[in-house]
């Protein structure tokens, strides 16, 4: 039996497989999440698997203080608040390495604070 | 002229110094205002940095490029650090320690004008507060013989930004400036994106070279990257000078960008200074000087 909440999650999620861009009904995937959380001065997981060719969402915490999450290949950013959930919206990538870093100065590890994207 | 530098001498000293390397910023036709004069470049000092394995002489390397500039003869007219005094440390109280104990340092130097610049280590950590307290402003601009000289601050912002105030500031700065004014520019980080991958950039330093672009004799001398570097963006040279505590390996040509090991068969391999000549109705003349030897 599905709650009220499981369902509104699951209609949610047809909706967003249902439609594209120009309301047209399409087999687009609803984009998966990931989650990576930081803190001084690591990401945990430093090496994150995520699907090829399939729209994703990553979601970012952090404990301690306020970090960025940079890909510069992609040029994508964002900032990680604590107390905060930051989502950054990745498109449907291509098999490979992304690497990634943080891009706000926190701290006397900030320069080995990073890891990679690894896309299968 | 008292502190000129004979051409002729310097092309000699800068021979003996190891790389010469001449800019591409020749003067432009009619730019006569500028006198004969040199300055130093420091950078990337990191006072307080501590790792046997990248160098062992890390409570003496300072003390050492002090002696050599001193020595220098003839002296020049100012010398600039070009941020990154001191090593990171997470306690406030430990941060203003290492600034003091810089500070003090930088006092022996017998050159009469030292122009100072945070870098990311110094200043990214409290916006530059601590730093302030010792050095004042973090960015300004300055004339001499004949040269604009601008320092802009690209790292007390920890997001590696400008920031909208400081561009402000610069625009109304150049705006004192004839187009084709010999202008020269400090900054920590490059302000291209010389490789984003390893943070060596400034998130905003596109519109900083927008606001550059229609000054036709600017050139930039940054730190940061440890290494001897150049690159034009247009017509507009940037020069990157070597660090003086570790270097650091080239942009890409490996997966991090650790510092590198010191080679005990060739002590401050990668550690130097930069003299910079500016004569006028003539390029400006680059000289790397290796620490070792010095």
């Amino acid at each position: 039996m599905l709650t009220r909440r499981q369902l509104l999650t699951r209609a949610a999620g047809l909706v967003l497989i249902g439609y594209g861009f120009n309301g047209a009904w399409a087999e687009t995937p609803a984009p998966k999440v990931y989650r990576i959380a930081a803190r001084r001065f690591t990401y945990t997981p430093e090496t994150l698997e995520i699907a090829a060719n399939q729209p994703a969402i990553i979601e970012l915490t952090v404990t301690d203080v306020l970090m960025g999450f940079a890909l510069p290949s992609l040029h994508l950013r964002t900032d990680i608040i604590p107390g905060q959930i930051a989502r950054l919206k990745l498109p449907a990538l291509p098999a490979g390495e992304v690497p990634f870093l943080c891009d706000v100065f926190c701290g006397s590890g900030h320069e080995q604070m990073g890891g990679s994207l690894h896309v299968v | 002229m008292q502190n000129a530098i004979n051409r002729r001498l310097f092309l000699q000293l800068a021979g003996a110094g190891g790389v010469v390397w001449v800019t591409g910023c020749a003067s432009t036709p009619g730019n006569t205002a500028s006198a004969d004069f040199y300055f130093v470049q420091l950078s990337d000092t990191h006072w307080g940095f501590k790792g046997a394995a990248i160098n062992p002489d890390s409570a003496g390397t300072f003390p050492k490029t002090i002696a050599a500039v001193n020595a220098l003869n003839p002296p020049p007219d100012f010398v600039v650090f070009t941020g990154d005094l001191t090593h990171i440390s997470d306690d406030p109280a430990e941060r203003r320690q290492r600034l003091k104990q810089f500070k003090a340092m930088a006092a022996t130097l017998t050159v009469p004008v030292v122009h100072y610049m945070p870098g990311e280590h110094d200043a990214s950590l409290d916006n530059g507060a601590a730093y302030q307290e010792f050095f004042g402003a973090t960015h300004y601009s300055f004339d001499h013989k004949g040269v604009h000289f601008i320092a802009l601050d690209n790292v007390s912002d920890p997001h590696a930004s400008i920031g909208a105030a400081q561009l402000q500031w610069l625009q109304a700065d150049l705006a004192t400036q004839a187009k084709d004014a010999r202008i020269i520019v400090f900054t920590h980080r490059p302000l291209f994106d010389l490789y984003p991958s390893w943070d060596w950039a400034t998130a905003d330093g596109a519109q900083a070279l927008a606001l550059l672009e229609p000054y036709s004799d600017v050139t930039v001398f940054y730190g940061h990257i440890h290494q001897e570097h150049h690159q034009m963006t247009g017509h507009i040279a940037h020069h990157a000078a070597h660090g003086l505590m570790f270097a650091l390996p080239a942009p890409g040509s490996q997966p991090k960008r650790t510092p590198i090991a010191w080679d005990a068969t060739a002590p401050y391999k990668g550690l130097g200074y930069r003299r910079v000549a500016e004569a006028k109705g003539s390029a400006a003349t680059l000289t790397e000087l290796p620490l070792q030897g010095a």
